[in-house]
């Protein structure tokens, strides 16, 4: 995190990119793109580009992490070398670990995994361009690669990121504001159960700030939820989900 | 680490049970901790370093400081890196090797806890900016595992950094040469981690390891001396409400303020 100092928020309120506090960046959603993988789906959120790819349910290997009452949930979040300024090592880093670990946390809750005992379900999400927010971009694209490989889900897993840049609560942070803005916090929920499966915060917020950055987040989430079902939606029924059925989703 | 307990989907049942009624098989209220016992200074070759209880869970942190090459993002501020390694000798299930993912979210959560805080004015280790600053690295061992080493381990990086002293540098010629006069780290904050478990629909502080055997989630919420909030963690695979998130948030922030007093007095 940063100090806060750098000026990102102008006089009329309008962010560097031109977005109001709580406008999202530009989301483009396709959902079966990957040939192989049982279900895959690509995002672009603001200058993110990801790849999610989900393979199974399929044998457990090595064999003794098999679970007797329900699927193995395995996720990997990598970075490419190339996706960000400078070249990054492409050895998983330990914030890449961790990461791994919290995107399979917010999944697992809505993947039903005692229907699947004895198998293994993976979640591969690549990094190809990172911007921030990549790790909520990288769940809402996970979610519905495994929406798309048909596995039983209680719901769809989506997330937003929202944060404080000069002292102000704004939704959606850009790469910029993640380094420069005093605090950040992606979360993930199931929109339509309610609940939330990942939240991650730092930065220094009083409780007044917190609980209006955290609501932000669930209400932008539920937004980009509607625009993850248009994806759905357009792969299984084809034709371009239009702009009336995003909002018709949205309600 | 949540492995191999034999008894834990019999032992669920019944806790839930008991949480339904409001009671812990401890015997402890929802929102008490074990006792908390901290010792300071037990390493003396170490610059600063604490003992800590919480319950049977024990960690030692250790500060050792050095001069090294500022992060070249932050060419005027010194290096504050806490790390923490799960030890063999700390539980039956503990293995030796590279950190476990779960090490990892340990480590990285308590530093965030204490990183975000500002506990340690890292403008005030700056020696020769762009040059040279002061490291300021705290390593934890986790001796004895009986869950909640969230708040352990950052209990234990807060009061080894409150007694930690560290060798005067002065500035000759753009270098930096130490000096034999000894003077405190500067600390600012004093951050204060939370770590609940969600049981059934019940949530419960500080959980040991039969709890987080059992525990659905477990979230973390971290507050400074101010009240305000500075890091947090969400784990395990399940959810949570954002009511529950929000009570935990109060809950945290009202926590706080006792065991900082705690530390603080420990620390004098």
């Amino acid at each position: 995190m940063g100090e806060g100092k750098t000026k990102l928020i102008d006089e009329a309120g309008r962010r560097r990119d031109g977005r109001k506090w709580d406008e999202l960046r530009p989301i483009s959603i396709q959902v079966g793109l990957m040939k192989n993988a049982d279900g895959s789906a690509y995002i672009e959120w603001g200058k993110n580009k990801i790849m999610a790819a989900v393979y199974g349910p399929k044998e457990v290997h090595p064999k003794h992490q098999v679970l007797a009452d329900r699927a193995l949930l395995r996720c990997r979040y990598h970075m490419a070398p190339f996706s960000v300024d400078e070249r990054k090592n492409p050895a998983p880093s330990r914030r890449e670990i961790e990461i791994s670990k919290v995107i399979r946390e917010a999944l697992q809750p809505a993947v039903i995994v005692e229907d699947y005992p004895r198998t293994a379900i993976e979640v591969w999400v690549e990094v190809l361009q990172s911007d921030g927010g990549s790790r909520v971009a990288g769940i809402t694209a996970a979610s519905l690669a495994l929406a798309d490989a048909g596995i039983n889900m209680r719901d769809l897993v989506v997330g937003c990121s929202c944060g404080i840049v000069n002292d102000q609560v704004v939704a959606d942070l850009d790469d910029t504001e993640d380094k420069e803005g005093s605090g950040d916090m992606p979360v993930a929920i199931m929109p339509t159960l309610g609940k939330v499966t990942l939240l991650q915060v730092d930065g220094i917020y009083t409780r007044e700030q917190f609980q209006k950055a955290f609501e932000l987040a669930i209400e932008k989430g539920k937004q980009v939820n509607a625009m993850q079902r248009a994806a759905l939606n357009s792969r299984f029924f084809g034709g371009e989900a239009t702009t009336s059925e995003v909002e018709e989703a949205a309600e | 680490m949540k492995k191999n307990y034999v008894m834990e989907t019999i032992r669920k049942a019944q806790m839930v049970q008991m949480l339904a009624v409001g009671k812990r098989m401890d015997d402890r209220g929802l929102d008490q901790h074990r006792e908390l016992k901290i010792e300071t200074g037990v390493i003396p070759k170490a610059n600063g370093s604490a003992r800590v209880f919480l319950g049977n869970t024990q960690v030692i942190a250790g500060v050792k400081i050095a001069t090294g090459i500022p992060f070249p993002d932050t060419p005027d501020k010194g290096i504050l890196m806490v790390n923490a390694e799960i030890l063999p000798l700390s539980s039956p299930y503990a293995e030796p090797g590279p950190p476990s993912e779960d090490a990892i979210e340990l480590a990285r959560v308590v530093d965030r806890g204490i990183r975000e805080s500002k506990m340690v004015d890292l403008g005030k280790l700056n020696l020769v900016s762009g040059k040279t600053v002061i490291a300021v690295f705290v390593d934890c061992n986790i001796m004895n595992v009986d869950g909640n080493l969230f708040d352990a381990t950052s209990y234990a990086v807060v009061a080894a950094l409150r007694t930690a002293t560290m060798k005067k540098y002065v500035v000759k010629d753009d270098k930096a040469v130490a000096t034999d006069q000894m003077v405190p780290v500067p600390v600012e904050k004093t951050p204060v981690s939370v770590t609940f478990a969600r049981i059934g629909d019940r949530v419960v502080v500080d959980p040991n390891t039969e709890e987080e055997a059992s525990m659905d989630m477990r979230i973390t919420i971290t507050t400074e001396d101010g009240g305000n909030v500075c890091a947090s963690q969400k784990g395990e695979a399940d959810s949570i409400t954002p009511a529950q998130v929000l009570q935990a948030v109060d809950t945290s922030i009202r926590l706080g303020k006792e065991i900082r007093a705690k530390i603080t007095e420990a620390t004098k």
